[in-house]
């Protein structure tokens, strides 16, 4: 019976060359293979293992049974999260957080980019680039020693500011009280991120035809009409990008900044998701149950991800 | 208009910069003098007792160091296997390296989750090792795809003659293509040395053995008791607070200043002569979209 299309060791190759079996060809490359492979093997094991461990959520896991031997409750943890007391409120504030996050710490760095393009003295420009980008590089427990200093009853210069100013007249004890918690998360952000962040805004802005500044000077237009109709459109892709992933990343609050910054007496604003997952998981050591959670917060930051892009791509800019 | 924007970077440069200062000018006061109150933009006593005690004190040297020995193995382990990784992406001849792309793509946007992790390096046995700061986090995918992108650059030239000299593949990545990227291995080393040198949650968790845990992490071990303290003492009287101060053996706000610096000089020292670096990596990594 004839064969009418070659079986793949017979096919020509496309180079022409010597027919060789797929096997022949991977042993062939065998060096460029073990540039790749021990990496992938770190990959797997470090983050694709984990991956299958959300199956743990699905699990009453027990330290000493392990993974094999662990009963399986299907959504019971799940059920357990939505009738939780505690689930309006760790909602609650990751959402809250999240928001006032974007829609303060978002527009920052773009308007500091804008600002600093306006400047024409170089040497100026780069004092301010230089300063607002170091506290990015300090860590975050640098930092929350910086801010319980600066806010500290004991003479922290917020409070001394303040009494200076006679507009209180004891210290206030910020750290301590729920109703400051969220102001001081956000500022203590904005400071953090707000001069790295505007790095990549102002390479975009300075990538922007500048005929086009000359062709609106020329019609006559204002500083801020150039801004307006001009620069932010110009750079409209990078912000989208970015958006994109800001709103895929709602539910991440914030970890480190929170776990340093709160403390036992204002778990009430606090507690976000992934905090939350940390106490339950690691500290009270409920390992299925803080899964199960971390599951949940992954499942809808993908789905929000997905639905970010997918409206971006009506305006032509997304991730995919 | 101008004014105003002026003003406002100068509050901007000033609100960035005072915390920072303010800490400074506290390390270096008395710190008994420091309890006294209103210290904020120079020394009021200077000294450098909290220095002398800080480096004299085995916890916080031995912190150093560990952070030390973290930065540079983590940095030279990271950014070399990433490269050799990165270099062998690049080869068009690679077979199945679209499904190796895929994979490392997933973990851009997937993750197991912090329990799952926790609970591999438990199963591993990599609890309370210096390795366990290292070696999970060694391939980056961002700085593989940033490499690849560089070697993908390098002209097919250089690599024929070096062949033709009778070079194999692994000799071509160490002779020609791994001297020429230079610069990309500086700016991802500058990011990664940065990583390592601050992270403090991770040995937090994973190591219980104090000798092994780096200065961050040692650093929030002593904030956070004096944050505890300083909120027991508000809660009580004003005398209570001392007592309770002299009970719990507190670190002066100055003692705690001068370890903060200690923490976080190396990163201050060095930035001003590195920022450039940073800059340009930023965008490295952006304009790869």
């Amino acid at each position: 019976m004839a064969r009418n299309t070659p079986i793949a060791s017979e096919r020509k190759p496309a180079n022409g060359g010597a027919e060789k079996s797929y096997f022949k060809r991977l042993a062939g490359q065998w060096d460029i293979q073990l540039m790749v492979v021990p990496a992938l093997l770190l990959i797997i094991v470090f983050q694709y293992i984990p991956m299958y461990g959300v199956l743990l959520g699905f699990q009453d896991y027990s330290l000493f049974k392990g993974f094999l031997d662990s009963p399986w409750v299907g959504l019971k943890h799940f059920e357990a999260f939505f009738n939780d007391p505690d689930f309006n409120r760790v909602i609650r504030n990751t959402i809250v957080i999240s928001f006032l996050k974007f829609f303060i710490g978002f527009p920052a760095p773009i308007i500091l980019a804008l600002m600093l393009n306006e400047v024409s003295k170089l040497a100026f420009k780069r004092v301010i680039q230089t300063v607002s980008y170091l506290p990015h590089f300090m860590s975050w427990v640098i930092v929350a020693g910086m801010v319980s200093s600066m806010l500290s009853t004991d003479n922290g210069s917020i409070n001394m500011l303040l009494q200076q100013l006679n507009l209180i007249d004891e210290p206030i004890s910020f750290l301590s009280l729920p109703e400051y918690f969220w102001s001081i998360l956000v500022v203590t952000d904005v400071w953090k991120s707000i001069g790295f962040g505007s790095i990549i805004y102002l390479a975009a802005i300075a990538g922007v035809n500048p005929q086009m500044y000359e062709a609106a000077a020329i019609d006559g237009a204002s500083k801020f009409k150039m801004t307006y109709l001009i620069t932010i459109p110009s750079i409209m892709p990078v912000i989208i990008i970015f958006m994109i992933l800001a709103i895929g990343n709602l539910l991440s609050a914030g970890f480190e900044d929170i776990l340093l910054l709160a403390n036992a007496g204002i778990r009430e604003v606090s507690d976000v998701i992934d905090v939350y997952v940390y106490r339950i998981g690691i500290e009270n050591q409920r390992f299925s149950y803080a899964t199960a959670i971390g599951l949940f917060k992954a499942i809808i930051s993908v789905a929000l991800l997905t639905i970010a892009n997918f409206a971006a791509r009506k305006s032509g800019n997304s991730l995919w | 208009m101008y004014g105003a924007i002026y003003i406002s970077l100068c509050v901007l440069g000033f609100a960035t910069f005072y915390p920072f200062w303010n800490s400074a000018v506290i390390s270096f006061n008395n710190g008994m003098d420091t309890a006294l109150g209103g210290v904020t933009f120079w020394p009021r006593d200077f000294t450098l007792d909290n220095y002398h005690i800080v480096f004299k004190d085995k916890r916080i040297v031995d912190g150093f160091i560990i952070s030390i020995l973290r930065t540079i193995a983590g940095t030279f382990l990271s950014i070399m296997s990433t490269a050799i990784f990165a270099y062998g992406m690049s080869k068009k001849e690679l077979m199945h390296k679209k499904f190796y792309m895929v994979v490392c793509i997933i973990t851009m946007y997937f993750s197991g989750g912090l329990i799952p992790y926790f609970l591999l390096i438990r199963e591993l046995g990599m609890m309370d090792t210096f390795w366990v700061m290292v070696i999970p986090g060694m391939i980056s995918v961002w700085n593989m795809i940033i490499f690849r992108t560089f070697f993908q650059g390098l002209p097919d030239g250089l690599e024929e003659s070096a062949k033709m000299d009778g070079c194999n593949n692994w000799g071509v990545l160490f002779r020609i293509a791994l001297p020429l990227s230079g610069p990309v291995i500086a700016t991802l080393s500058l990011f990664t040395a940065v990583y390592h040198w601050n992270d403090w949650f991770a040995p937090s968790i994973f190591i219980n053995n104090p000798e092994l845990l780096p200065i961050q992490t040692k650093l929030q071990q002593i904030l956070n008791s004096n944050i505890m303290s300083e909120q027991l003492s508000q809660m009580n009287s004003a005398a209570n607070a001392a007592m309770s101060r002299m009970k719990s053996n507190i670190t002066t706000k100055s003692l705690s200043m001068a370890t903060m610096m200690v923490a976080t000089i190396p990163i201050v020292l060095v930035y001003p002569f590195v920022q450039k670096y940073f800059v340009k990596g930023v965008l490295i990594g952006s304009l790869k979209e």
